[in-house]
C-alpha cells in the first residue's frame, strides 16, 4: 500500500480536500451552512455514511459485477442514509426538520459515491474506512468554516449562543443579513479556495488562455 | 390549470433547483465549461427529471404512503421509511432504461447525451426533485409539471453559467482564484440575480 493510514486520514483535510480540490459534495456544503449546529450534524452524518459505505463496499468489492456496481453501491449507501435519517428523526427532530431533504441527498452526495468508486473498489476494507473518515472530515472542515463565518457575521451567534449582541436585541452589532442568504455561501467557498490555493500554490489550475504581457519600452 | 402554470414558473425561476437550492452543484460546476456540453447535459436532466418525479409520485401514492397498500389488503402498512431507497432505485433504473432506448432507437442522440447519462444518477437535482415532491405533497399533475419545469430551470441555469465561463477564460484572474474559485463567485452572483425573482408572487 502506497499510503500509510495516517496519510489517508490527514491528506483529504487540506492537501486533497474533497470540496476545494476534488469538487465533490458541494450541494449540501452550500445549503446547510447557515448555522453552525446544522453544519456540525451534517458533517457528522456525511462522515458516518462515507466511512461505512466505503468499508462495506470494499468488503464486497470482489463480489460486485462491474456492470451493476453503481446500483449495488447505491443500495448500500441508501441503506446507511435511511439509518441516519431515522436516527435524526428519533433523537434530533428539530435539526432533521431544518436539514429537510438534505439528509436524503447524502445518497447523491458525490463524496460518498466518488470515494466508493475511486478508492473503496480497489483497496482493502480498513484503508477504505479510514479514507472515508478522512474525506468526511475534510468535508466537515469546510462546512464548519463556512458555517462559522455565516452564523457569526450573519446572526451574531455561534451554535445558537449570542456572541455579538445584535441591534435588534439591544446590542451594538448590525448583522449582515446577506450572509444568511444562500448566495453568500458561494462567495465564502470561493474565497476559501483562493486562500487554500495561495497557501498551497501546487493546487492552482493552469490557465486555458494566457494574456499576452505588454512589452516594456 | 392556472395553479399548474404558476407552479411551473415558480419552479423555473423563483425556486430554481441549481441557484436557490444548490442541487446538482457538482455537475453544475464540473460540466459548465462549454455551452454545447452544458446544453446536452441540461436536456438530459430535464428528460430524466420529467420522467422520474411523476413515477416516484405514483410509487408514493400506491405503495409507500400510510394506507397506500389498501388495494392489496394491507390498510395499516406504512412503508415511508423505504422512500429514499425506492426513489434512488427508480432513478437508477430509469436512467439505465433511457440509455438503452436511446442507444437502440436514437443513436445520434445517444452519442450526444450518452456520456452524461451515468452522471445523472448521482445528480442531486434529480433526487432532490423527487424529495421536494414528497415533502410538498404534490398530486400527480403537479408532480409532472414540477418535474418538467424544475428540470428546465436547471438546464437554463447551467447554460447561462457555461456562457459566462466561456467569456471568463479571457479575463485576467489572480492565480489562486483561477478555475474553481472564480466559478464559485460567478455562481454566487448568478444566485443573487435569481434571488430577485423571489419577490414575485404568483
Amino acid at each position: 500500500m502506497a499510503q500509510t493510514r495516517k496519510e489517508l486520514l490527514v491528506d483529504p483535510l487540506v492537501d486533497n480536500n474533497p470540496i476545494t480540490l476534488q469538487v465533490l459534495g458541494i450541494c449540501s456544503a452550500l445549503a446547510v451552512t447557515s448555522s453552525l449546529q446544522v453544519a456540525f450534524v451534517m458533517a457528522l452524518a456525511v462522515t458516518f455514511v462515507t466511512s461505512f459505505s466505503s468499508f462495506f463496499i470494499s468488503i464486497l468489492r470482489n463480489q460486485i459485477p462491474g456492470s451493476i456496481r453503481i446500483i449495488v453501491q447505491m443500495v448500500i449507501i441508501a441503506s446507511l442514509v435511511i439509518l441516519v435519517d431515522q436516527l435524526l428523526k428519533a433523537y434530533a427532530f428539530e435539526i432533521s426538520k431544518t436539514l429537510s431533504v438534505f439528509v436524503g441527498l447524502i445518497i447523491t452526495n458525490c463524496i460518498v459515491m466518488g470515494r466508493a468508486e475511486a478508492f473503496a473498489m480497489k483497496n482493502p476494507p480498513m484503508a477504505s474506512f479510514i479514507d472515508g473518515i478522512g474525506n468526511g472530515l475534510g468535508y466537515g472542515l469546510i462546512l464548519l468554516l463556512v458555517g462559522f463565518i455565516r452564523e457569526l457575521f450573519g446572526a451574531g451567534s455561534l451554535f445558537g449562543i449570542t456572541v455579538l449582541p445584535t441591534v435588534n436585541n439591544g446590542g451594538w452589532y448590525v448583522p449582515n443579513g446577506m450572509l444568511l442568504l444562500p448566495p453568500s455561501a458561494f462567495f465564502i467557498i470561493g474565497l476559501i479556495i483562493w486562500a487554500f490555493r495561495t497557501w498551497k500554490p501546487g493546487q492552482v489550475e493552469d490557465r486555458e488562455y494566457k494574456i499576452q504581457q505588454a512589452e516594456a519600452h | 390549470m392556472e395553479g399548474l402554470i404558476s407552479l411551473a414558473v415558480k419552479a423555473i425561476f423563483v425556486e430554481n433547483l441549481a441557484l436557490s437550492f444548490f442541487l446538482g452543484m457538482c455537475t453544475f460546476i464540473a460540466v459548465s465549461k462549454k455551452i454545447s456540453t452544458a446544453i446536452g447535459l441540461g436536456i438530459s436532466v430535464m428528460v430524466v427529471q420529467a420522467i422520474t418525479v411523476p413515477t416516484n409520485n405514483l410509487l408514493l401514492t400506491y405503495l409507500l404512503k400510510p394506507g397506500a397498500l389498501a388495494w392489496a389488503g394491507f390498510p395499516d402498512v406504512d412503508l415511508t421509511f423505504l422512500g429514499l431507497i425506492s426513489y434512488i432505485g427508480v432513478i437508477a433504473a430509469m436512467v439505465q432504461i433511457l440509455e438503452m432506448i436511446l442507444d437502440k432507437y436514437f443513436p445520434p442522440l445517444y452519442n450526444a447525451l450518452g456520456i452524461f447519462l451515468p452522471l445523472i444518477t448521482v445528480n442531486c437535482a434529480i433526487l432532490g426533485g423527487s424529495l421536494f415532491m414528497v415533502e410538498r405533497d404534490y398530486n400527480f399533475a403537479e408532480a409532472a409539471t414540477y418535474g418538467l419545469s424544475s428540470g428546465f430551470g436547471w438546464a437554463l441555469a447551467i447554460t447561462a453559467m457555461a456562457g459566462v465561463r466561456e467569456k471568463l477564460k479571457y479575463s485576467d484572474i489572480p492565480d489562486g482564484l483561477q478555475g474553481l474559485g472564480i466559478t464559485f463567485i460567478t455562481a454566487g452572483l448568478m444566485a443573487m440575480a435569481f434571488m430577485s425573482f423571489s419577490g414575485v408572487k404568483l
